[in-house]
């Protein structure tokens, strides 16, 4: 392909697409903009393709696979010209990494577009600790107390759990307080939680109570999707923890309200 | 047994509702999570084992004919005998037709899920014969006329004052002001019941976790002993079983024996793993007179060479639906057939059919858990997926839910009208949220909102925000 890009220089900055996600764009766009000044710090070139909209979740769980398909190609064709698509949700570069393949490695012309995309796709804090070698924004100012839920993709399909751990580490003052079961389902799970929203909702009450067992002040997560979840059941449920997506933590973008509260709360 | 799987969603309701099934499920963390992760943490091989095992099945079902008239002509070298059943009546039937051989009333059985599967206990029951179920779970809900709700602790739903309960009522003659409060005390009572029924019964009938082809012989683990004398006190000993559980050799067996109790219980072995070949030896000093294997297919091999075949590698360990947080939630009777929880959601849609069993492969969030655990990797999200596409494609979703994924896969693929629409309802959310900035009750996002409030989104979308900020750059001329 003419596109590949010329290896880069040592000191030349990475050229990085962000894939902001759907779920960013509509209901959290500081996520966005802290995994830019995040990317930044780390020497990116941070771009941001235009046509971008959804990886093709919905329909490829929903057993839609021809809109998956025709979504998926929508996406390797507006991101395949950079060296590194960084995505700050587990699931979502999960999507890309792991399915795009699936998908549409059968078709000869789409198929080894959809690997090299694929192979290219990070999701962003462990793009930032694995790829950038990025080890610590102790220069972030944060207090009190955080603990982290370990999504569901990100960690079994994306191997992540130490790597929010160790930069949230690098924040002088700030307390990891961990849950019990932090890797088991927040019962989001796409359309999951609103086509068995009791069962959904019996998982979401339980992560919330085991995140309010910790004395925690906020839980973070690397997904907004788990986010919106976990904050909506916490409010719902009347636990007073806040929920943020860890970037906005680690690019000290906390001057946001939290997920789903007034910023009186 | 009639499935009753179509009704999930109002039998998890129920579920979800139930304090006493709630509180139950809240053990299994520490029977059963805590103790595999114990377990597999003691043997630095349990991955590669896993590998193996899985591969061995995969070689099995591959050459299954081979291997199971293998099986069968070794069974009847050790002089028993094989009745293939294509169906569950055709192995009740063949049941029961020994049973009536032999003139039996009594008949004693282990815990058998093929059993369960087949409907055996009311067939024999409808013949006549009396059937009394030696496994503790396994007799406790036979008390109760319940089926089990999960395949290795068939009574986990209840707590011990239900069991005590359902003793009560059953053991008459016994004192009323009896002290029932400790486990022991429950299980010498049931052991007191059971032991003139093990040593009364004509027949006895076991299942089988696996069968050896080299040796013609069948092998249960227990952890009870219920199975030892269930199929050695009878004159004859019946294993009703299925085709998808032989394996070419001994040593095979103990690849999969050494992930089977490990992933199951925790243990490193079951407390009894019992071998069966033939029937009593002269010479010998117990055993049966006559040993049966009754191989039942019922839907299997339809389901063998299919896109989900992997499911027959299962050794029916329990560990994914002990991991599975729906199954958590839910418990194993709302799934509505035999065989609850993730491999569940990805076997019986295949056994009972996609549309008596379509809810069960969608009611999972794809947390990935159970594959996770599975001692035979089997891929179950995948296959899950793969009966959600069947679900899709022949149409058995909610119309509602079809043209709503439509709607939006039409304009996902139109970026900018996606862009444009998508910026409005952002804002306009985000207008009427409020101060509070979430909402407790959203037409349209019920299913959300009966559960949990929805956030508000913060205004403009982001991609609104960075198309702004990229052109204010523009004309400022900045880089």
């Amino acid at each position: 392909m003419a596109d590949t890009p010329a290896p880069p220089s040592p000191d030349a900055p990475r050229r990085v697409a962000l894939f902001v996600t759907c779920v960013v764009d509509f209901f959290r766009p500081t996520v966005g903009f802290a995994a830019v000044r995040l990317l930044e710090r780390a020497g990116c070139q941070v771009e941001v393709p235009p046509t971008q909209v959804c990886c093709g979740q919905p329909a490829y769980n929903s057993g839609d696979r021809a809109d998956a398909v025709a979504v998926a190609k929508d996406v390797v064709a507006a991101f395949e010209g950079f060296e590194h698509i960084v995505v700050p949700s587990g699931s979502c570069a999960a999507m890309i990494r792991v399915h795009y393949p699936k998908l549409l490695g059968d078709d000869p012309v789409w198929g080894p577009r959809a690997h090299r995309v694929a192979s290219r796709t990070h999701e962003l804090v462990s793009f930032l600790t694995d790829v950038c070698g990025f080890e610590s924004v102790a220069d972030v100012g944060a207090a009190g107390s955080v603990t982290y839920h370990d999504g569901c993709s990100g960690l079994r399909e994306m191997g992540i759990k130490q790597q929010p751990r160790k930069l949230l580490a690098s924040i002088p003052g700030l307390e990891l307080k961990e849950m019990l079961d932090a890797e088991v389902c927040c019962g989001f799970g796409g359309t999951f939680c609103v086509k068995y929203p009791d069962i959904s909702g019996e998982m979401a009450r339980k992560k919330a109570a085991t995140i309010a067992e910790t004395g925690a002040d906020t839980v973070l997560a690397g997904d907004v999707s788990c986010l919106l979840n976990i904050a909506g059941k916490l409010s719902r449920d009347g636990h007073t923890v806040k929920a943020r997506h860890v970037a906005e933590v680690l690019a000290g973008m906390t001057d946001t309200p939290p997920i789903g509260a007034g910023s009186k709360e | 047994m009639q499935p009753t799987s179509a009704a999930f969603k109002q039998q998890s309701r129920q579920a979800i509702a139930n304090p006493v099934l709630q509180k139950a499920l809240q053990n299994i963390r520490p029977g059963f999570q805590q103790k595999r992760a114990k377990a597999v943490a003691a043997l630095p091989e349990f991955d590669a084992l896993r590998d193996q095992a899985r591969d061995l099945k995969t070689h099995v079902l591959a050459h299954l004919d081979v291997y199971l008239e293998r099986f069968e002509a070794k069974v009847q070298e050790s002089g028993g005998q094989v009745h293939w059943a294509r169906t569950g009546a055709e192995a009740c039937d063949a049941v029961l037709g020994i049973c009536q051989a032999a003139g039996a009333s009594l008949v004693t059985k282990g815990k058998s899920m093929v059993a369960e599967e087949i409907g055996l206990n009311s067939r024999l029951e409808g013949a006549g014969l009396t059937v009394v179920e030696t496994d503790l779970g396994e007799y406790i809900i036979q008390l109760r006329h319940e089926m089990p709700s999960h395949i290795i602790a068939p009574a986990l739903h209840l707590t011990k004052k239900e069991i005590a309960a359902a003793f009560m009522q059953a053991h008459v003659g016994l004192p009323e002001d009896r002290p029932l409060d400790e486990p022991r005390a429950l299980t010498d009572e049931a052991r007191a019941m059971l032991r003139e029924k093990f040593l009364g019964a004509q027949v006895g009938i076991t299942g089988a976790n696996l069968l050896i082809a080299e040796t013609g012989s069948t092998i249960i683990v227990t952890n009870e002993g219920n199975g030892d004398l269930t199929q050695n006190l009878p004159g004859i000993h019946i294993v009703v079983t299925s085709i998808d559980k032989v394996v070419p050799t001994l040593e095979d067996a103990s690849t999969i024996l050494r992930l089977l109790a490990r992933s199951a219980t925790g243990q490193e072995f079951s407390a009894y793993t019992t071998l069966s070949t033939g029937p009593k030896r002269r010479g010998d000093m117990d055993g049966p007179d006559e040993f049966h294997v009754v191989l039942v297919d019922n839907g299997r091999s339809s389901i063998l060479g299919g896109p989900t075949q992997e499911v027959l590698r299962c050794i029916r360990c329990g560990a994914c639906m002990n991991h599975c947080p729906v199954y958590a939630a839910v418990g194993g009777h709302a799934y509505g057939w035999v065989v609850p929880g993730p491999i569940g959601a990805a076997l019986d849609p295949g056994m009972i059919g996609l549309e008596e069993a379509k809810h069960l492969p969608h009611a999972s969030s794809f947390c990935g858990r159970c594959e996770e655990v599975c001692p035979m990797r089997i891929p179950l999200p995948k296959i899950m997926r793969y009966w959600r596409e069947q679900t899709f494609s022949r149409k058995l979703d909610p119309a509602m839910a079809r043209y709503g994924l439509g709607a939006w896969a039409w304009l996902a693929r139109r970026p900018r009208l996606y862009h444009w629409a998508t910026g409005m309802a952002a804002r306009t959310l985000s207008l009427f949220a409020g101060r509070r900035r979430r909402f407790k009750w959203l037409p349209m996002a019920r299913g959300w909102t009966s559960q949990r409030d929805l956030p508000a989104p913060e205004g403009r979308t982001f991609l609104a925000q960075w198309r702004a900020e990229e052109k204010r750059r523009a004309r400022a001329g900045a880089p």
